[in-house]
């Protein structure tokens, strides 16, 4: 055996060894990943579990916020979301696909492309003050959810854009080549084989958006969230309440609340982010199934 | 206009007049004059790099997307110069069609391949019989009909490469060009596809005029009736394809066909 002409020297089993080391020392760095989740999450179901039910999602706080539900704040969220969307998604898509599919390799596109980086790079509480600045002062729209989506969808432009043109760029060459040469312009050329084609990397960017714009606390807070309000929103030049707000709130500026009410509001917060994750993961699965090359 | 016609028959599909071709500062074609006939099969043989495909490539003007070329004299289509200022290109990629080495459908059903170009270039997409029609004719036309009937709805890139390569022929007819521009169509097809293809090709001979670009002697040898000799940007010569290959009359030309190099 040991005289075989392909057996393993004592140099091929210290590699061998080595191997294993650093393959466990991997594997356990990228486990850790999955820690800090599982705590998080596992604490905010442990502490604020009791408090979710049907009531805490549709009823109005009461008693200073120290009970009663979240409805406002919930509904504010999703008012917030939604407009910061309508804005951000058909102005970042149309940029991603001049970028992608239009733009010629100038100084124009560099500087486009350095004001993405940037944008990208700014911290939210910057893009607060912007947004006060520009929407709430300057253009008068007050404190009110125009204002505060107006912020947010700016903070979250560049990702949109980033993400749409990505996906615009997956989409091969030789497809567009092939419309070209059959005399087909560029907007006919993306109209019918570029957008279908991409459409599922840019509804996952969006939802992702989504996910994001939903957690952000310190871009609405100047611009149109508050603390409490005794109405509902009614339309965009209302102020009104906001779920990362009411966390914030109910967990550092109001005395006397249950423990488990900020928790369960955390809970409620990041389930609508786990949730729209998943349906991310599920719309790229499926459409994935049906891509075409 | 008729009349005209008849009078003075449209003999050339394509003329070139001293045409000259840069790559940024690197020449491509010299002094390339061809009369190229109308309805036959003409095919454009050389080595690699001896400017075959750029010359295909400059009747359709889709050289021009890579942005550094310049281009010096004239190529004619039908008497037509496609470098006059008021050539649309849409109008001149429509009557001028064109195959590639790898077939390129799109990732559409197989109809939906065929329709495209018909789309494209009509202000109505016809309704459902029409478009029916259509679909067949020209998936008749390029002989698969037959085998995919039954699955129009299918995805075009679930056919083989030779029936893809058919289909990208097909999408090509709906809008009836008058000329095929195929460069190196079967080189990406095993020897019963080439032969399939071959014989499609053969088949479209008289309803359009067709240059096609090969490596392959034995194909321009069975499947062309013209063949042009092509050598370091240069045309070296332009005979019946018979004749070239019995009896060539330039010595470069012989010792290609012979396989001494390219």
């Amino acid at each position: 055996m040991d005289n075989h002409m392909f057996a393993a020297t004592e140099l091929n089993r210290k590699n061998q060894r080595t191997e294993k080391l650093v393959r466990m020392l991997f594997i356990l760095m990228a486990s850790l990943l999955i820690l800090p989740v599982l705590i998080i999450l596992g604490t905010l179901i442990y502490k604020g579990g009791s408090i979710i039910s049907i009531d805490f999602l549709f009823t109005d706080p009461t008693n200073g916020m120290t009970e009663g539900g979240i409805f406002p704040a919930l509904l504010g969220t999703i008012w917030l979301v939604a407009v910061a969307l309508v804005i951000s998604v058909p102005l970042g898509i149309a940029a991603a696909i001049y970028l992608s599919e239009y733009a010629p390799d100038n100084w124009f596109t560099r500087l486009i492309n350095l004001a993405i980086i940037n944008l990208a790079g700014v911290p939210s509480i910057v893009h607060a003050l912007f947004g006060v600045g520009a929407f709430v002062v300057f253009f008068g729209f007050g404190t009110s959810i125009l204002a505060a989506s107006l912020t947010l969808a700016i903070m979250t432009l560049p990702v949109v854009i980033v993400s749409t043109r990505e996906s615009l760029q997956a989409v091969p060459h030789s497809f567009r080549e092939a419309c070209w040469n059959m005399g087909a312009t560029r907007w006919q050329t993306i109209r019918r084989v570029v957008l279908p084609n991409a459409i599922s990397g840019i509804l996952t960017g969006i939802i992702l958006e989504v996910s994001r714009t939903a957690g952000e606390t310190a871009p609405i807070m100047f611009t149109g969230a508050v603390f409490f309000s005794p109405f509902l929103p009614q339309g965009i030049m209302d102020q009104t309440m906001a779920l990362s707000l009411h966390l914030f709130v109910v967990s550092t500026q109001v005395p006397g609340v249950p423990e488990n009410l900020p928790y369960g509001v955390a809970l409620v917060l990041i389930g609508m982010v786990l949730i729209m994750n998943s349906v991310s993961i599920a719309f790229r699965m499926r459409l994935r199934g049906k891509k075409k090359w | 206009m008729n009349i005209a016609i008849k009078e003075k028959p449209v003999e050339l599909a394509i003329c070139a007049h001293q045409l000259n071709l840069w790559y940024g500062t690197f020449q491509a074609l010299f002094d390339v004059d061809l009369k190229i006939k109308k309805g036959i099969i003409t095919s454009l043989i050389g080595p690699s790099g001896c400017g075959k495909s750029t010359f295909l490539r400059s009747v359709n003007r889709i050289n021009e997307r890579l942005g550094y070329v310049r281009i010096d004299g004239r190529v004619e289509v039908f008497d037509q110069n496609v470098y006059a200022p008021e050539v649309e290109l849409v109008q001149l990629r429509k009557q001028v069609g064109m195959v590639f080495q790898r077939p390129d459908p799109l990732p559409t059903s197989i109809r939906e391949n065929v329709l495209f170009g018909y789309k494209l270039h009509s202000k109505k997409s016809g309704n459902r019989t029409q478009q029916d029609e259509i679909v067949e004719q020209a998936l008749q036309q390029v002989l698969l009909w037959d085998k995919v009937k039954d699955r129009l709805h299918h995805k075009a890139t679930s056919l083989s490469l030779e029936e893809q390569q058919k289909l990208c022929i097909a999408r090509l007819l709906p809008v009836k060009p008058r000329i095929l521009l195929m460069d190196e169509p079967c080189s990406a097809l095993d020897p019963k596809g080439t032969e399939a293809v071959e014989e499609l090709i053969w088949e479209l001979r008289g309803q359009y005029s067709i240059l096609i670009v090969t490596h392959n002697m034995a194909q321009a040898r069975r499947a062309s009736e013209e063949c042009i000799f092509m050598l370091m940007g240069r045309v070296v010569e332009h005979t019946p394809t018979n004749q070239m290959f019995v009896t060539p009359a330039q010595q470069e030309t012989a010792d290609y066909i012979e396989g001494r190099y390219g």
